[in-house]
């Protein structure tokens, strides 16, 4: 006899239920097939988004077993619990319908971070050049590696408290760029995330870093803005 | 929590940390020592070391305090972060009160 997994599957939007579909197990599969199994074959109304299945395009995030996971590069067989896969969407964001969260507040704290790259120099000037081993670029390159999939920001509790808060990717995305040194944003982005709701809010939970995907670590680019937005102010460069 | 709030919670953490234990120090020695009531005003009064100590304890508290208050009524309750500001600008102020009043009791002359 082949074995079953038994799939509880959250449908409808915030106030409604899961609901339980059989799907048969296989070897190497991931969560993202088992849902993809569900729409294609039970129930065709399942609402969920994926795109590159490689774990590039950051879409597929959802809540597995009480854990916000990237799907597509999750194993049944590392995850599974008494032949059960509890899987809902992403928390602290608005549910669309079935798996599918609204990312849009998301996208907007990135915004308000001011995570959008301020070039210093035009196309006319000559390309600047930025040592790979010097100490800004290696700490830009340390959170750079973010592919938005929202996982950190559903497991963050000070997001869960406090609607205000820009959130681990959104803080992270600004340190890359505080540390860019072809980046001319730094007064704005600076005073932006030391605003009520910015990286002081943050209680270093870890939680961030402890289900992030690539392995980032948001928790240290928030506490290096800590470090440095305190210094801009005790210098008077940044008004609170 | 801004940037002042945040750098103003941990300059005055900075401050408090030596100061409790100088605070737990003397509770140890006036207890061990058996010192009495008027031992211990016989000490105080009149000390401008003292009042200076537990003068600087009573600010740092009211300031330290009224801001972790304001973050946690403006996180875990119903209340806008504007209203918890308020609450906690009155607590604040009555630590200060209360805290000041205590420590001119033992160091007045």
């Amino acid at each position: 006899m082949t074995e079953k997994i038994a799939v509880s599957l959250w449908r409808g939007r915030a106030q409604d239920r899961y609901q339980l579909y059989e799907v048969q197990l296989r070897e190497n599969q991931t969560v993202l097939d088992v849902v993809t199994f569900v729409q294609r074959h039970l129930d065709a109304t399942l609402a969920y988004r994926f795109a590159c299945r490689v774990g590039m395009c950051g879409s597929c995030a959802m809540t597995v077993n009480g854990r916000p996971r990237w799907t597509c590069r999750t194993h049944v067989a590392k995850v599974i619990d008494r032949g059960r896969l509890k899987i809902g969407p992403l928390e602290n964001l608005p549910v669309i319908k079935d798996l599918a969260t609204d990312m849009a507040p998301f996208f907007e704290k990135w915004q308000q971070a001011k995570g959008a790259f301020a070039p210093s120099r035009t196309r006319s000037d000559p390309i600047e050049r930025i040592p790979p081993g010097g100490a800004a670029r290696m700490a830009a390159d340390a959170a750079i590696e973010c592919i938005n999939c929202g996982i950190c920001y559903a497991a963050c509790d000070t997001v869960r408290w406090n609607a205000d808060y820009l959130g681990p990717a959104a803080l992270n995305r600004a340190w890359s760029l505080v540390n860019d040194q072809r980046d001319a944003g730094n007064p704005a982005r600076l005073a932006a995330v030391a605003a009520s709701g910015g990286c002081h809010a943050c209680h270093s939970h870890q939680s961030c870093q402890e289900h992030c995907p690539q392995a980032l670590n948001p928790t240290a680019s928030i506490a290096g803005l800590k470090r440095r937005t305190t210094l801009a102010y005790l210098r008077g460069e940044l008004k609170a | 929590m801004n940037v002042r709030l945040y750098v103003l919670q941990r300059a005055t953490a900075a401050l408090m940390a030596p100061l409790v234990l100088v605070h737990v120090a003397v509770i140890f020695y006036a207890t061990r020592q058996g010192l009495t009531a008027a031992d211990i005003l016989s000490r105080t009064r009149g000390s401008v070391l003292w009042a200076s100590v537990y003068g600087l304890f009573v600010v740092a508290v009211a300031i330290h305090g009224s801001i972790g208050v304001r973050n946690i009524l403006a996180e875990w309750s119903p209340m806008s972060e504007r209203h918890a500001g308020i609450f906690a600008i009155i607590l604040g102020c009555c630590l200060l009160a209360l805290g000041l009043r205590a420590v001119a009791a033992v160091t007045l002359p």
